[in-house]
This record gives structure tokens, C-alpha cells and sequence, in this order.
């Protein structure tokens, strides 16, 4: 029998990006609110200390950071006539665990979705027809571009993004991203300092016509207070910010953005080893009442409250909620039901180059200091002769250098010996890599339910994904691959070599950790889990945070959009349900 | 009738005189810093480790059994300006000493904002001193000898400085932590010139250009005081406590009143250059430095904004004594954090990374560089700093 705690005003599940926006928006409307949060406490100095951040075995291989499948594992399969099975080892996406999530481990690469992104269907129903769509489960999102372009303007201060505006209030600035949806005002910090290969990539694709861009970046390119009083540090360009958290206070995290202000608050506590195991609702179900934790001592708690936030990372809201009873099951069979619904993923290709005579030293190097070309994105381009919709960001992205990790050789080096070790000397300073980072689609047959065999430590059904990189993302990303190719050649390389999407995704090698959808946002409870706001069509104090809520992935990393859903829900609680608790919109 | 209307608006009046006289008092408390020995909730149980042994700070919140409930205001001014309470001296840790000057009025106000906190029953055994400090009616022949409380001749003096004197040497008790003491823990001078205490040295804040207060502006040293950094430093250790308690919440005009009087303190005479390390050990030490702490002060030691101090002309790098640098390389510090500045940037622990030859050596580059000229540091201090933090000290 769980003990029963005093009733706080919002209880958050999870406290990383999402969960310390929102306790930090709700504690400063004056709510009382908890965090519960599964992993340990992490703090900078302690935590990431500058003297042993950079031990590449203990973070990269080891995945020290991560989510580790015995406290949370996945069964996975291709299609749904297939019998899942678990990973037994997180490779092809790296869950966060811990206070700041994977917002401690990310590159920082702070993209912003475009308006086109917002309302997909409308937009390309209309460009062109609807035909064109069929197949996908394409649909808007419910919110406009006036109405999130504040919450991203408000999520790239609070981090201090550094980034080069390419559309202010509907003029395009030199430098930018041309193709960007209009924003209210420039970064709050300048671009971050460029590397070599960059440089060339810039030259390359701007004598194609392109229109390359620096990155905006959470890793900062100057001294910053931000909006909360809070000061982050230049970054130092060490090249240890994926899987890595940052031991100088340079890359936007909870932690360097949020805790140090919401940690001081009497009217905020977290509550760290402790697993939410389920949201507990009213007989009626139309009510969550409390959630139900376990410590770390194996003491069971059920925390009342009168909000709960669901901020547990895409894949662990959607479990969270099919654990709990909030909403219905998606069947891919019938179409009907919203909870599983339009997961999707990331189709990405590349092109490593080897050229000759260079020193790119890859050993500078920051998450997102990458120069990108956005002219195949989206819907930057006419698809009408194309048989297939959406696009990539093409990105020369030199993130790393690291010893164990970055040893690329040219074609025909072998594997071993004194012929690999002259392939990596001869590699490591010449090799180049332009990456194309491509949207993923929603289609009827990839999503997210529980596995009816496995089960986690406390007997709970693990979630089961069912993907399989659809035909229009395949058609989408050879088409890249082919685009790579001639921008690989016109850089006049010693060799070069391509590499094309396979059918068959495989949950072994690393690929992205960019899960969206599963309890997406929309403007129709049949074809949604969550409202525009992000709250639970069926349970009304109950919001899903996070990119659980994306109704398609585009060919962008989604943190930034995560951050600004996440001020768009926390603004929509203070600002309407507070004054009238209940649906927010009524279908 | 006349009197009638007169107790009536007694009784209307008396609870709002009240009222600013438990503000006040609560603006006391800020001055006088209690909740940095008596902790947050004023109940007491701190322990301070004296050299004469550990002294545990008393409750001093109204519980009539273990706090000061049943103290008279009588009772309560006698402690907190002669140092005797309801019969019993106190120990000097307790700042009788300093609080001495403050006039009747504040006290009260402070015992009248006491009263109302909220009591907490928390008994504690204060004196835990070596024999024979441990002998408590010592203390009368210690205030004979020692306590001769007087205020400046306030001629020639701006009211900001006659401000500023009384709250540094008055309820501030600033030297209690930054002035010198005597083999009977008693002050000497040079006042305000920096003294070691539970493993942190006291910098100096006296005029000396290398280890005091010169090369700041007034502003510098109000600005430290109220969101715990500034351009030359950033708080941590005793003095964060102090600012994030303390100072952080006192009056503008108060925190320019003291800079003004700390930047009043003269140089004392005799300060001069110091003997550097030598060649090699500067060789050593630039390594180190390079290694281990350039990426985040800078290859210039210039620091970074906020988040950074430098080493250059910073007053912690440059005392004669290096106990409070050696400590903050071994065991890491954790900055002050306040409304204005709340980041509370940290310094990690690098005692698992560097062993004392190099801590020696790196902090005798950082002391000897950059104009710093401060003495070399032996790795022995270093090992006897080491062991110290191992004991938990």
C-alpha cells in the first residue's frame, strides 16, 4: 500500500528540458509544484567535472549518461505482423536519465520547425493537392506560426542561442537561413566560431547556388546572462558535447539555464530516484488524482495533485500514458484510437569525403558548429516532378575529433595493422562528412504500443515501437543522397563515398535519438491524443510535454521545437486553465 | 473622555509600533548575520571549530525550554553587549564584542523580531572546548583584560563612513572572520588584515595594494556584497554564507556606506614584493595551468564574466596565506548565489587529478605570475590541507 503524500498544486513527471520549463513557469505563477524524476541529481562541477568530462570510454562507449535498459528496456520490430523483441542495449537512439535528461547530452543544435511544418497538410494539400499525400498521415498541428513564434523566441533566450537570423518579421538578413519561417528579432548571441572544413563547405555549396548557413547553437559563442539572471560561458570548443554534459557552463541545459533559479524556490522540490509507476484517475477516469512512485528504497508514495505533467521524454510519455489509462490505444489496423498514434523518426544519409593535403583538425570542435544548407528541407523545394514529400538539412558538421570514436579511413584501408594506422593518420586530417538529416513521415503502420510479453523490473509491459522507414522517406532520402553526391564532387576529393537509406530499420547501430509523435497534438480528439495546449483530450489535468507531441518529424533536430511546445503549454496553464481548470478546447 | 480617546488609539497605535519594530529588528538580523552561526530557522547546532576547540552555536529561537523563550529584553541586550547571559559569559565567538555598539534601540527591536519566529525545540551542548577554556567564569578575566568596546572620533568623517565603521565593526562583526587574532582568540592588528578560520583564510581587506582592498572601486566592494561577485571575484565558502544570508539583503545605502569605510582602511607598512619560485617550478606550473584550469580562467587568467574570476589581481590569490587557494583546488567551492547573480557557478575538486607537489606548483605559478607576486606554496601545506579535508574539516 503506497503511502499517501500532502496534495501539491502540479506534480511533474520527469525533470528534464520540458519538465524545469514547466516547474519553472508554473513555480513562478505561484503553484506548488514536485518533480519526480527516475535518474540521480546531476550538477556541473560534480557531476561533469572538467577534469574527467572528457573520459570518452565512460561517456561515449560506456554510455555512462544514458538510460540503461534494465531500468527501462524496448521491444522493437519492422512491421506489424512481426514478433518484437527487446533491445537488449540502447544503440540506435541514447535515452537520457537523470535531472536535465537528454537535454545534458545533446549537441545543441536549436532548430526551429517552420510554419510549413505547422500546418503540413493544409500546406501541401494546397501546393500540391491532396493525392500527393497519399499514404502518409500527414495532419496540422493545431497551433499557428503566431502563436509559437513567441515560444521559440522565448526558449532560444532563456538559452542563449548563437545563431545567425535569416528571416526577421519577414526580411530576409544576409547570413542567415533564408528558408526559416519570419522570427520576431535576431539570436541573443552571435554565430559560434567556424572550423576548416566548414569554411569549405560554405565555399562549395555557395558556388552551387546554395545557401549555407551557421547553425544556431546552445553552445554559446560569448558570455551570456539570460532571462533569469542565470550566466553561462563562452564555449571552449572541445568537442566533447554529445554524450558528454558540459563542464564549462557553454551548453543550455537545465542545468545551466533553469535549476540554479527554480532550485531556490520554497514552493518547488524535486524528488530524484524516484519512478513514477503510473498516473492514478478518478473511477470516472476523466480525472488524474495522484501518481503512484517508487524510491529508491523501494518505498511506494502516491503524490496527489491537481495538475500532472507528463515531461518524461516522447517514448516515456506515451508508455506513461497507455500505463496509466489516459486516452485510447492507436490501432493501425482500424485507424482508430490516438495514444501510439504517427510515431516517427529520422531518415538521414551522408557523404564522407577524403581530401588531400588538408589539416581540419576535427579535434575543434562543438555540437553545432556546423554550417547547413537548408535548400532541400522541407518544403523548400518544388516536389512537384518528385515522388515523394519533405526533405533534409544538409550539414558539414565537424561536432568531434575524439581518439576511441573518429578514426575514419579512406576506402580500401584495412581494418588493422600498419596499413590502418597510415589510413587513420591520413584520414583524421582529411576526411570530411556532410551529413543529410531527413523528415520522417507518419504512416498508418509505424507506432507505439505495450509489449504483450516483455516486462520491465516492476512488472509493467515495456513499449514496443513498430517502424519501418516508409516509401515516400525513402524516395525522399536517395533523392538527398543523390544531391550529396554532387556537392561531394564538386569538392574535388581524393575519394568519396555516399551512403543510402535501407529498408529494414535496424535498432543496433546509432542513428538518431529524434523519437517523435505517439501523443501528438491536434485539432480533432480522433486523430489526436493531446490539444493544441498539449492536454490530454481525455484526461483534462493531465499535459503531455515533449516531442511525443509532434504530429510529423521534419529534417531538423527537435529540441528547439521541444522547448518552445513546452513554453507554449506552460504558458497556456498560467494563462487559461489556471483561471478556468478543464478542456482547454472543446472538439 | 480625553483619556479614553487616548488608550483607544494606544491600543490602535501599539501594534503598529510594533509591527516596525519587528521589521526592524528582522533588518537587524540581516546586519548582524545570525543565521550564519544559528542557522536558517535561528535554532542553533552549528558547530564552529575554534582553536580552542569546537563551540555549537545555541537556539535562539523562543522555545521557552531550549531557546531563548524566557529571555527579558533585560536579559537579551545584556548577552548581546556584554556578553552575559542571564548570569553565564559567553564565549567571544558569540560577537558581544562588536554587537557592544549597537545602541539599546536596535537590540530591542532584534530581541522583538526573535519573539516572533517560530520556536523550535532543539536542545544543544554549546561548550565543547578544551580544558581549561572549557572553564566558562575565565571569560570575565578575558573581557577584563580584552573587551574594551569605543566608538571613533566621528570628526572628519562623512556620515557614509561613520555609517559604514559602525556596521563593519558593530553588528557586521566583519572582523570577526577578517581580523587577526592573539593566542587568546582575541583581535589584533592589523584590523581587517586577514586571518585563517576553519580552513578558509579571511582575506584582507585593508589598503595594501597586492593582498587588500586597492585596486577595487567603492562599487566593486558594495557590488560583491550584494549579489555575491564581481569583476575581480566571486564568493565561495564562509563569505558566500555571509552574502547569501547577510549582506545581500542589506540597504544600498548600508553596502556603500561600508565600501566606503573599507576603502578608507590604510596600507599597513612593510608590504612589499615577494620572494618568486623559481624557473622551473614557474616551467611546472605553466604546464599545470595549461592542463588543468586554463580552459576555464583563461591562458590569460583573465576568468570569464559571471561565471569565472580571474586570477589576476584577484585578492584571494595573492594572501600570504594560500590555505583558502590550496583548499579550493583540492575540495572544489561552490559560488554564492543571490537574487542578482543566482547562478552559483562551482570549481570542481581536482584533489583526485593533481597530487600536492602539483597543486604546489600550479598554485605557486598562478601567485607568481600576472603581477600576482604573492609567496610560493610548499607541497607539505598542500599535504597538510589534504589530510585536514580527508578529516572532514
Amino acid at each position: 500500500m503506497a503511502r499517501l503524500l500532502p496534495k501539491k498544486d502540479a506534480v511533474i513527471i520527469g525533470l528534464g528540458w520540458t519538465g524545469a520549463i514547466l516547474a519553472q513557469e508554473l513555480t513562478a505563477a505561484g503553484l506548488d509544484v514536485v518533480a519526480i524524476e527516475r535518474g540521480p541529481w546531476r550538477d556541473t562541477a560534480t557531476d561533469f567535472n572538467i577534469g574527467y568530462m572528457q573520459d570518452e570510454l565512460r561517456y561515449a562507449i560506456r554510455k555512462d549518461l544514458f538510460l540503461q535498459p534494465v531500468v527501462e528496456a524496448m521491444t522493437m520490430r519492422n512491421r506489424p505482423d512481426q514478433t518484437a523483441l527487446p533491445m537488449r542495449d540502447y544503440g540506435s537512439f541514447l535515452p537520457g536519465n537523470g535531472v536535465g535528461g537528454a537535454g545534458v547530452h545533446w549537441n545543441g543544435k536549436t532548430w526551429r520547425f517552420w510554419e510549413s511544418d505547422f500546418e503540413i497538410h493544409t500546406h501541401l494539400t494546397r501546393r500540391y493537392g491532396a493525392r500527393k499525400l497519399k499514404g502518409l498521415q500527414l495532419q496540422d498541428w493545431g497551433v499557428s506560426w503566431a502563436e509559437i513564434e513567441p515560444c521559440f523566441d522565448a526558449f532560444e533566450y532563456l538559452c542563449g542561442i548563437s545563431g545567425k537570423a535569416g528571416n526577421i518579421g519577414g526580411t530576409l538578413q544576409p547570413g542567415g537561413n533564408p528558408f526559416e519561417s519570419p522570427r520576431a528579432r535576431e539570436y541573443p548571441n552571435p554565430p559560434i566560431k567556424t572550423g576548416y572544413p566548414q569554411m569549405l563547405f560554405e565555399q562549395v555549396t555557395a558556388g552551387l547556388g546554395y545557401h549555407p548557413f551557421p547553425q544556431p547553437s546552445a553552445n554559446l559563442s560569448r558570455p551570456y546572462v539570460n532571462p533569469l539572471g542565470i550566466a553561462m560561458g563562452e564555449c571552449t570548443y572541445c568537442g566533447f558535447c554529445e554524450r558528454f554534459g558540459c563542464a564549462n557552463y557553454s551548453k543550455a541545459s537545465a542545468q545551466t539555464t533553469i535549476l540554479p533559479v527554480l532550485m531556490q524556490r520554497p514552493n518547488f522540490e524535486a524528488r530524484t530516484e524516484c519512478e513514477v509507476l503510473k498516473v492514478n484517475l478518478t473511477a470516472d477516469g476523466k480525472r488524474a488524482k495522484s501518481v503512484t512512485y517508487i524510491d529508491a528504497k523501494g518505498v511506494e508514495y502516491e503524490q496527489p495533485g491537481e495538475l500532472v505533467l507528463i515531461c518524461a521524454y516522447s517514448l516515456m510519455n506515451v508508455r506513461m500514458m497507455l500505463l496509466s489509462g489516459i486516452g485510447t490505444q492507436y490501432d493501425p489496423a482500424t485507424g482508430k484510437g490516438t495514444v501510439g498514434r504517427n510515431y516517427c523518426y529520422q531518415t538521414s544519409c551522408g557523404a564522407r569525403l577524403f581530401l588531400e593535403g588538408k589539416h581540419l583538425n576535427p579535434f575543434i570542435g562543438s555540437g553545432s558548429m556546423g554550417r547547413t544548407i537548408d535548400d532541400f528541407n522541407g518544403d523548400a523545394f518544388d516536389h512537384s516532378h518528385l515522388d515523394f514529400v519533405g526533405g533534409a538539412g544538409m550539414s558539414c558538421d565537424p561536432s568531434n575529433g575524439r581518439p576511441i570514436g573518429y578514426r575514419p579511413t579512406p576506402p580500401g584501408t584495412p581494418r588493422w595493422g600498419a596499413g590502418w594506422k597510415k589510413g587513420t593518420v591520413e584520414g583524421y586530417q582529411n576526411a570530411m562528412n556532410i551529413g543529410a538529416q531527413g523528415s520522417s513521415y507518419p504512416v498508418r503502420e509505424n507506432y507505439l504500443d505495450l509489449d504483450p510479453t516483455y516486462t520491465d523490473r516492476h512488472g509493467r509491459p515495456l513499449l514496443r515501437i513498430t517502424f519501418e522507414f516508409p516509401d515516400n522517406d525513402v524516395a525522399m532520402s536517395n533523392y538527398m543522397s543523390d544531391q550529396l553526391e554532387k556537392i561531394a564532387k564538386a569538392f574535388g576529393p581524393k575519394s568519396y563515398s555516399v551512403s543510402r537509406i535501407r529498408k529494414d530499420w535496424n535498432s543496433v547501430p546509432y542513428q538518431s535519438t529524434h523519437n517523435t509523435g505517439g501523443a501528438i497534438m491536434g485539432e480533432n480528439p480522433r486523430t489526436s491524443a493531446v490539444n493544441k495546449y498539449l492536454q490530454s483530450w481525455d484526461v483534462p489535468n493531465v499535459f503531455v510535454i515533449g516531442a511525443s507531441a509532434f504530429a510529423h518529424n521534419a529534417g531538423m533536430n527537435p529540441t528547439g521545437t521541444v522547448g518552445a511546445l513546452a513554453v507554449w503549454a506552460a504558458r497556456a496553464i498560467t494563462g487559461k486553465y489556471l483561471k478556468h481548470p478543464g478542456a482547454l478546447v472543446h472538439a | 473622555m480625553k483619556g479614553i480617546i487616548a488608550a483607544a488609539l494606544l491600543l490602535i497605535a501599539t501594534p503598529a509600533i510594533a509591527a516596525s519594530q519587528v521589521e526592524e529588528g528582522r533588518y537587524q538580523a540581516v546586519l548582524g548575520d545570525c543565521a550564519g552561526c544559528h542557522g536558517k530557522d535561528l535554532s542553533g547546532g552549528i558547530a564552529l571549530e575554534t582553536p580552542f576547540g569546537r563551540l555549537v552555536t545555541p537556539n535562539i529561537t523562543p522555545d521557552r525550554q531550549t531557546g531563548i523563550g524566557d529571555y527579558s529584553p533585560v536579559d537579551f541586550r545584556a548577552a548581546m553587549k556584554t556578553g552575559i547571559a542571564r548570569g553565564k559569559p559567553l564565549y567571544p565567538a558569540m560577537p558581544y564584542t562588536a554587537y557592544a555598539r549597537m545602541p539599546d534601540r536596535d537590540v530591542d527591536a532584534l530581541f522583538a523580531y526573535l519573539k516572533t519566529v517560530r520556536p523550535v525545540r532543539h536542545a544543544v551542548k554549546v561548550n565543547q572546548l578544551r580544558f581549561p577554556y572549557s572553564w566558562r567564569f575565565l571569560m570575565r578575566l578575558w573581557n577584563l583584560v580584552f573587551f574594551h568596546p569605543g566608538t571613533p572620533d566621528p570628526a572628519n568623517h562623512t556620515a557614509a563612513w561613520i555609517r559604514g565603521e559602525y556596521l563593519v565593526n558593530g553588528p557586521g562583526h566583519c572582523g570577526t572572520c577578517h581580523t587577526p587574532k592573539n593566542m587568546f582568540g582575541a583581535d589584533i592588528r592589523p584590523e581587517l588584515g586577514g586571518a585563517l578560520l576553519q580552513g578558509w583564510f579571511a582575506p584582507d581587506l585593508s589598503g595594501d595594494p597586492r593582498t587588500g582592498l586597492r585596486s577595487w572601486q567603492a562599487a566593486d566592494v558594495a557590488g560583491y556584497l550584494k549579489t555575491g561577485r564581481n569583476g575581480h571575484s566571486i564568493a565561495s565558502g564562509p563569505m558566500a554564507e555571509a552574502i547569501e544570508q547577510s549582506t545581500s539583503r542589506m540597504r544600498d545605502g548600508d553596502l556603500a556606506a561600508i565600501a566606503a569605510y573599507l576603502k578608507s582602511l590604510p596600507a599597513p607598512a612593510g608590504s612589499g614584493p615577494r620572494i618568486l619560485p623559481d624557473v622551473e617550478r614557474m616551467k611546472r606550473g605553466a604546464s599545470l595551468y595549461r592542463v588543468n584550469c586554463s580552459a576555464c580562467h583563461g591562458l590569460d587568467a583573465k576568468g570569464e564574466g559571471p561565471l569565472v574570476p580571474p586570477l589576476t589581481g584577484n585578492a584571494v590569490v595573492r594572501q600570504d596565506n594560500a590555505d583558502t587557494l590550496v583548499r579550493l583546488v583540492l575540495a572544489g567551492s561552490q559560488g554564492a548565489g543571490t537574487r542578482w547573480a543566482p547562478t552559483r557557478p562551482a570549481m570542481p575538486s581536482l584533489a583526485w587529478r593533481l597530487n600536492d607537489q602539483q597543486v604546489a606548483d600550479v598554485l605557486s605559478y598562478v601567485r607568481g605570475n600576472w603581477g600576482n607576486q604573492a609567496a610560493p606554496v610548499a607541497a607539505d601545506t598542500v599535504g597538510g590541507i589534504r589530510a585536514a579535508l580527508r578529516g572532514g574539516k
